[in-house]
């Protein structure tokens, strides 16, 4: 019977992505000096995960790569080994490389089979190389102990066997439920074979008559003998995944293995393993563990066009499964039981249904609608996931550039469980990264500088999350020089962005970064300087419903606050006429709307409409124009409404027929079954169930000025 | 075992047919796979996309999802006639690139479902009708009378609608 593997690929991939992120945390976590095993484990856990799934799953260059950190990684563990700072390199990048690895494999492209023999010979050299312990010479501590053969006499079976060459007894007894917990002893067997000679005795005296037998247990149990000069650690490691799941003992078959015996029998002579460890604990815990980054660590494999590609593609990927807590699911269900209830309620309220009974109606309504609400609440909250799913990816991006560029830099994480909704989280990464980036490349002054500038060594940029209002926002704050007002006026004179005698207010001034083809980095770097980037994280932002601002003070640092909806499903939106169709404007990017009066109207010649506000002149986008309806106005400005909108930092008058009212609604996307429109960023459902067009004001923006 | 072989045949036989829904449009007969159909709904008034091609009139709310409505008249250049009751939605699932997509087409009435064997489908000929083969599926005669079958997947591909769009 063979099983389509391809159904659990998705679940594999995400697991492995999980575990490589644990398996970053835990290295960047590894303390020179004192080696915490439970980080080791946790790292060890992570790479054996990945192992065994790429095993299963056929992806056996994986695996196989995986198989020499594992080494790696348990002479660390058991101490043989002392963790050094080219160790954690060569792991970190080797991290990298199974994640491209595994990435392509998702994305069905060929691996790049170059980088990940480069890694493998790296991880290699580290294994056979100079690092181990004075006590490497010595025989690996011995975990299962070989018995004598006189002492195998007495086992059953026995007899059966030929004592007079090495090799192991393994007494394999699975419980009942092994198959389910997908294990598959004849692969387990195969790799035994491929050890030494193996002989199998199935035992199937416990399978029940065909009428009682169910399928999916696992009823024979198995007298193994592997013949063969092989190492205890080999054999265990093959029984190592289904520990817990078995009954196992494992005995030697030595006759001459005398000295090793003496030493290690008395103890025990033989290990009986009925239960393991639980193996991995939660990976989150060291996911979203604080993480403080000792700067001064030696260069880290920075491959910051690398990481920025496989970020992008990510994205695209947007991995379509969600882990939930299981807290939310009970809150779910508890609140679909009080709606049924008030259903049932209401039903009985209007069988029978007599004026006198308008009371309870209305309670009953009343109830329903509160109940609803709370569903929606929940509903949400299913999607919502803590942001340290973001913010856990950044230690490693500050210690590998800091580390590149030679400045010391502390990473402080704060609120990382503050909750966004999942479609924000996969979006906001880009835009975090590169304003992170920025941070570090211009923001913080080298450890000379920072000297100088009576500022301690160590610069602090600081990722703080929380909810405000309807909103959570992210802020992203350095100690570094700030922003150069002065350098940022001269620099937009220079490249012909504003006009030579331009006032401009601090604000405006900083905002001067993100138009496109600003920088002002006097060298280009690899990391940042090109100005092509804050417009990008600008659009991005906008994109998603959210706005972005700086505050800068010389020589003190900058904060850039980023303010984000929670979820992307609802939006609060005003509804405008325009003729007879109905469009929702969202209500972050409306900053006023007004009636205008002939006097505030300019026109420009031949270049459209313009009219005067507070001494700013606002161009007007007829929207029945551009969307091509007819108004049920004339076209008299001063008989509509002019909806006053930013968008990209541009100020522009929406001139519709009418307002209607503001109201919450749920966005609908259009590309579903069509494709995306210009000006058009959605859809939703107004409550006459008729169809309504959400507008894309920066989009809008962009449009009209063409 | 006579029911049995029976049976048996039966199978056979159906497994060369297939259900293909018939509908009116300007006078003539078009049909469509009736697998593809999702559900036949009366003509709703429907919310215009602003700068999107004549033929597409529109969305519509189906219970939650925004449907675009192609006017089939207009896309294949029909004469256009006003909407009326007999006026009907076809709710149809196309596959694209390993996605569905839900688009309804309108049509002058539903006519019938007929069981066409395939064998019976004849080769679209390459002039003669109004619409592009590439779109078709083949013809059919029933009862004397010309049906052509669409290839649903072709003609509502959304990159394909797109490139009209372009093109206009």
């Amino acid at each position: 019977m063979s099983i389509d593997m391809s159904q659990f690929h998705q679940v594999f991939f995400e697991e492995c992505f999980e575990g490589l992120e644990a398996m970053e945390a835990g290295l960047l976590n590894l303390d020179m000096g004192d080696i915490d095993s439970e980080v080791i484990n946790t790292i060890f856990r992570g790479a054996h995960s990945i192992k065994g799934g790429s095993g299963t799953f056929g992806f056996s260059m994986v695996a196989d790569f995986t198989h020499i950190m594992e080494t790696l990684l348990d002479e660390m563990r058991d101490g043989r080994r002392k963790v050094t700072q080219t160790a954690i390199n060569v792991l970190l990048g080797s991290v990298d490389c199974l994640r491209e690895m595994l990435t392509s494999i998702q994305n069905e492209q060929a691996v790049e089979e170059a980088g990940v023999a480069k890694h493998k010979a790296a991880l290699e050299q580290e294994l056979n190389g100079s690092a181990k312990t004075e006590h490497s010479s010595a025989p690996a501590p011995i975990t299962i102990s070989p018995i004598a053969a006189t002492d195998v006499d007495d086992l059953n079976k026995t007899e059966d066997f030929e004592l007079n060459e090495p090799g192991w007894k393994i007494a394999f007894c699975p419980y009942l439920d092994l198959l389910k917990t997908g294990n598959d002893p004849v692969r387990m067997f195969r790799e035994l074979a491929e050890l030494g000679e193996l002989t199998a005795f199935p035992n199937i005296q416990d399978i029940p008559s065909i009428y009682e037998l169910d399928p999916e247990e696992c009823n024979i149990s198995w007298d193994l003998k592997v013949t063969g000069d092989i190492p205890a650690e080999e054999i265990k490691e093959i029984f190592n995944w289904v520990e817990g799941d078995c009954e196992l003992d494992i005995q030697a078959l030595v006759v001459k293995a005398a000295p090793v015996t003496k030493k290690a029998a008395p103890a025990t002579p033989a290990i009986k393993e009925t239960e393991a460890d639980p193996v991995p604990a939660t990976v989150a815990s060291s996911i979203s563990a604080p993480v403080e980054i000792e700067a001064a660590i030696a260069k880290g494999p920075v491959k910051a066009a690398q990481i920025e590609a496989e970020q992008a593609k990510n994205v695209v990927q947007a991995a379509s499964s969600i882990r939930v807590d299981t807290a939310k699911i009970d809150a779910l269900i508890n609140m679909v039981g009080e709606v049924v209830i008030t259903q049932s309620m209401l039903g009985l309220v209007g069988e029978n249904f007599s004026m006198d009974k308008v009371d309870q109606l209305k309670k009953g309504l009343a109830q329903l609608e509160r109940h609803t609400r709370d569903l929606q609440q929940s509903v949400m909250n299913v999607r919502m996931l803590p942001i340290s799913f973001v913010f856990s990816r950044f230690p490693r991006l500050v210690h590998d550039i800091s580390s590149k560029l030679g400045k010391k830099i502390e990473l402080k994480l704060v609120g990382e469980n503050t909750e966004i909704d999942k479609s924000v989280v996969e979006l906001i990464n880009d835009p975090l990264v590169h304003l992170i980036r920025n941070s570090l490349d211009h923001g913080i002054e080298m450890p000379a500088a920072r000297l100088a500038a009576g500022k301690p060594e160590t610069g602090i940029i600081e990722l703080r999350a929380y909810h405000r209002g309807g909103h959570i926002v992210i802020e992203i704050i350095d100690d570094g020089h700030g922003l150069n007002r002065k350098k940022l006026i001269g620099k937009a004179i220079e490249k012909g962005l504003i006009e030579d005698n331009a006032t401009l207010t601090d604000k405006q001034a900083f905002e001067l970064i993100f138009m496109p083809g600003f920088s002002t980095a006097e060298k280009l770097t690899d990391i940042s300087g090109r100005g092509v980037g804050m417009d990008v994280v600008r659009r991005n932002i906008e994109a998603l419903g959210g706005n972005i601002e700086i505050a800068s003070e010389l020589g003190k640092g900058t904060t850039i606050a980023i303010h984000l909806p929670l979820t992307l499903a609802i939006l609060d939106g005003q509804s405008v006429a325009v003729g007879d169709e109905t469009y929702i404007v969202p209500l972050v990017s409306i900053i006023e709307s007004i009636n205008i009066t002939e006097r505030m109207l300019n026109k420009v010649a031949g270049k459209g409409e313009t009219f005067r506000l507070r001494n700013q002149y606002i161009p007007i986008i007829r929207m029945h124009k551009i969307f091509n309806v007819q108004p049920r106005n004339t076209s008299k400005m001063t008989e509509g409404v002019i909806v006053v909108v930013e968008g990209q930092g541009v100020l522009c008058g929406l001139f519709v027929d009418d307002l209607l009212g503001q109201q919450q609604v749920v966005i609908k996307s259009l590309e579903a079954n069509y494709r995306r429109v210009e000006g058009v960023s959605g859809a939703t459902i107004l409550g006459d169930g008729s169809v309504a067009l959400i507008l894309d004001v920066p989009g809008l923006v962009r449009f009209s000025s063409r | 075992m006579t029911t049995d072989t029976q049976a048996k045949n039966n199978q056979l036989e159906q497994s060369q047919i297939e259900q293909f829904l018939t509908f009116q449009l300007a006078g003539e007969a078009y049909g469509v796979d009736i697998l593809k159909v999702q559900e036949i709904r009366g003509w709703e008034a429907v919310r215009i996309i602003p700068n999107t091609p004549a033929f597409i009139k529109g969305v519509l709310n189906l219970r939650g999802s925004v449907v675009p409505i192609v006017d089939l008249r207009e896309r294949f250049s029909l004469a256009h006639s006003d909407y009326n009751q007999k006026t009907v939605v076809i709710v149809l699932c196309v596959k694209h690139r390993n996605s569905t997509f839900v688009m309804g087409i309108v049509a002058d009435a539903v006519s019938d479902v007929l069981d066409i064997k395939l064998d019976e489908i004849k080769k679209a000929p390459n002039f003669g009708t109004k619409i592009d083969t590439r779109y078709m599926r083949g013809m059919h005669v029933y009862k004397k009378n010309m049906i052509m079958l669409l290839d649903v997947d072709k003609l509502l591909n959304p990159d394909e609608l797109e490139s009209l769009d372009n093109l206009e």
